[in-house]
């Protein structure tokens, strides 16, 4: 009796313990930016002002950065979910032989060759292309990292959507790109609005392609500009940094929200018989 | 409204499955049709040719005056409803039934207004504004029944329509169905693994197997007169008693009965194989008079308003279907006679006439 209560004591604290150890810098983000004087320390603001919002605003780059955020992400995106939807749409109703190996081996390359063991090639190959200092070269070169996993988790997902719907909207009469708007589009939608949040959540966060490809401080987005937030005395800003970190998270938190309201994040095809 | 004529259909799956064998076959304009046959037979893929879903390997595919073997599905002026209805789930059962009228791009008012139509037809119009998701098994079998008519088609297609009902809901809706079609009478073809359904539904039915027709004829003939040992053996809730047998003198010598043969041309000590369906079968507690099978009771299984009783016949079990409260006990010495005509001889596996 003592020694069951013993355990379930001492897992409390364990869970207890990682609680803390994952809200400590969540709560440091939500009470910093409103410090007057910032340090390391999770505490109340020991004075309460919103002129650390002001500062963000007054640094040049700031948030012209946050729009540039939006910019890669939202290319990406739109590029991501219509290229991955195209060819696991085909992937899927298609029969090739070797077609899972294939898929399996375009998995395993993306994972194994990295960004980093990439970087210099894709640097070469933007720089031929004439894209260097571009959003279209980044958006581009993001999009191919990301493609191959976007394509295999989309194709899992078309691969449960029924054949019958579109051979029924065939014998009524609608034309392939009928099929694929009325039809497969509409059922595959949390499918695709979950890869499209999931591209949205790995851009806002990338770091490395920006920092490569983009040479011009007007174009570069958050994740890369958080690094040049430092004082004069070359110490880093922690006002500023806490203020702008808050701002660079509160569109992701949002975006997570609503898609999960909406769909859930399910990975099926939503259809009960 | 127009019949289907198929002359020397052949599909190949690739992997050199034969699934369809040179298949000839006529349906009449506003014959409501079963194809029939065990899984794999290849009834799917015949309805699916006709469909247009699956391109014919060899043969034609006529369908009223048209030749439309290479015309697309959506060309053939053909309506199918599918096994698990294949209601589309992000559309209201009112945008499913008048679906077809939008891919032809008719306007909106329209549509409503047809789809309300056929749904007051088809005893829709309370679920007009709900998602498949929303109905029951039945109701979405009607809604995909609904979205076939809206379009007015000359041939209906359907691929096993009552296979995903349970047991009750099956018999109302094969009611439903088969007025339905009295009703449009349109051209029906429609495929089961189910012969009870076949013979309950069909004007006439076609028994498939292995890619080729084995019998086309009314429920009466197929289920009288098998023209095979096969469909002898596929048709009937309890399966026909096929027992050997061998000529004799102008008779046929079963299990030590000599019945009288009722067929010509056959050869003096012949091999054959005799069919008596159960329900043609007359049991008697005392050796009547002239030919019957001598055996005794094994087990008797309770059909509800009938029995069906199996006699140990030799080393056969045959089987016999009596009325309710007649049923003898086990180990009783029976004698079976088969009514007048209802006895077959089959050659080969095929039925002599």
């Amino acid at each position: 009796m003592t020694r069951h209560v013993l355990v379930r004591i001492g897992s409390y604290l364990l869970i207890g313990l990682g609680t803390v150890f994952f809200a400590l810098p969540l709560l440091w983000l939500l009470s910093a930016p409103f410090d007057a004087t910032p340090t390391y320390a999770v505490r109340p603001p020991s004075e309460f002002t919103l002129d650390n919002f002001a500062a963000v605003g007054d640094n040049r780059y700031a948030l012209p950065s946050l729009l540039n955020s939006v910019l890669l992400a939202a290319g990406t995106m739109l590029l991501v979910v219509t290229a991955a939807a195209l060819a696991s749409y085909a992937l899927s109703r298609v029969r090739i032989p070797g077609r899972d190996a294939l898929l399996y081996l375009i998995l395993l390359l993306s994972s194994v060759i990295t960004g980093t063991a990439a970087m210099v090639p894709t640097f070469l190959l933007v720089f031929e292309l004439g894209l260097i200092d571009s959003r279209v070269g980044v958006v581009l070169v993001l999009t191919g990292g990301l493609l191959p996993a976007a394509i295999f988790l989309l194709k899992d997902f078309v691969d449960t959507i029924p054949r019958s719907y579109e051979e029924s909207a065939r014998v009524f009469g609608a034309s392939p790109l009928q099929v694929l708007r009325h039809v497969v589009v509409p059922v595959a939608r949390p499918g695709l609005a979950t890869i499209g949040v999931w591209t949205i959540v790995q851009v806002w966060g990338s770091f490395l392609t920006p920092f490569i490809l983009l040479r011009d401080p007007d174009k570069q987005p958050a994740a890369v500009l958080v690094r040049t937030l430092y004082t004069e005395g070359g110490s880093p800003n922690l006002a500023l940094i806490a203020t702008f970190s808050l701002l660079y998270s509160i569109p992701v938190v949002l975006m997570y929200l609503f898609a999960w309201s909406r769909y859930g994040f399910r990975f099926h095809g939503g259809i009960k018989s | 409204m127009a019949g289907i004529v198929l002359s020397g259909l052949v599909k190949e799956f690739p992997g050199g499955v034969r699934a369809l064998d040179g298949l000839d076959l006529e349906i009449a304009d506003g014959e409501f049709f079963a194809l029939l046959g065990p899984s794999g037979c290849g009834k799917t893929t015949l309805l699916r040719t006709i469909a247009g879903l699956e391109p014919p390997t060899g043969g034609a595919v006529h369908i009223g005056e048209r030749d439309v073997t290479r015309l697309e599905p959506g060309a053939r002026d053909v309506a199918m409803v599918f096994q698990d209805y294949a209601l589309f789930p992000h559309m209201s059962v009112s945008d499913n039934i008048s679906y077809p009228l939008r891919v032809r791009r008719r306007p909106r008012p329209e549509r409503t207004a047809r789809a309300a139509e056929v749904a007051a037809q088809l005893g829709l119009d309370a679920l007009l504004g709900r998602r498949p998701a929303a109905l029951s098994g039945g109701q979405q079998q009607r809604v995909a029944l609904a979205r076939a008519v809206a379009i007015r088609p000359a041939v209906f297609l359907f691929d096993e329509p009552l296979s995903n009902l349970d047991a009750r809901l099956r018999l109302e809706a094969r009611t439903f169905l088969k007025r339905l079609q009295r009703e449009l009478a349109v051209t029906t073809v429609f495929v089961t693994h189910d012969q009870a359904e076949a013979l309950a539904l069909a004007d006439r039915i076609a028994v498939l197997d292995a890619g080729t027709v084995r019998q086309v004829g009314t429920p009466r003939e197929v289920f009288g007169r098998p023209a095979t040992t096969f469909v002898a053996n596929f048709i009937g809730s309890t399966p026909m008693n096929l027992l050997p047998g061998t000529v004799h003198d102008g008779r046929i010598d079963v299990f030590g009965a000599a019945f009288p043969a009722g067929v010509t041309g056959l050869r003096e000590g012949e091999q054959v194989v005799v069919g008596m369906r159960p329900e043609y079968l007359t049991l008697a507690p005392a050796r009547p008079d002239g030919p019957a099978l001598a055996g005794t009771v094994s087990v008797t299984e309770n059909l509800g308003t009938s029995a069906l009783v199996n006699v140990a016949v030799g080393d056969e079990l045959v089987g016999a279907v009596v009325p309710e409260d007649a049923e003898p006990a086990p180990d009783t010495p029976v004698w079976l006679t088969p009514q007048p005509g209802r006895m077959l001889v089959y050659r080969d596996g095929n039925l002599l006439r």
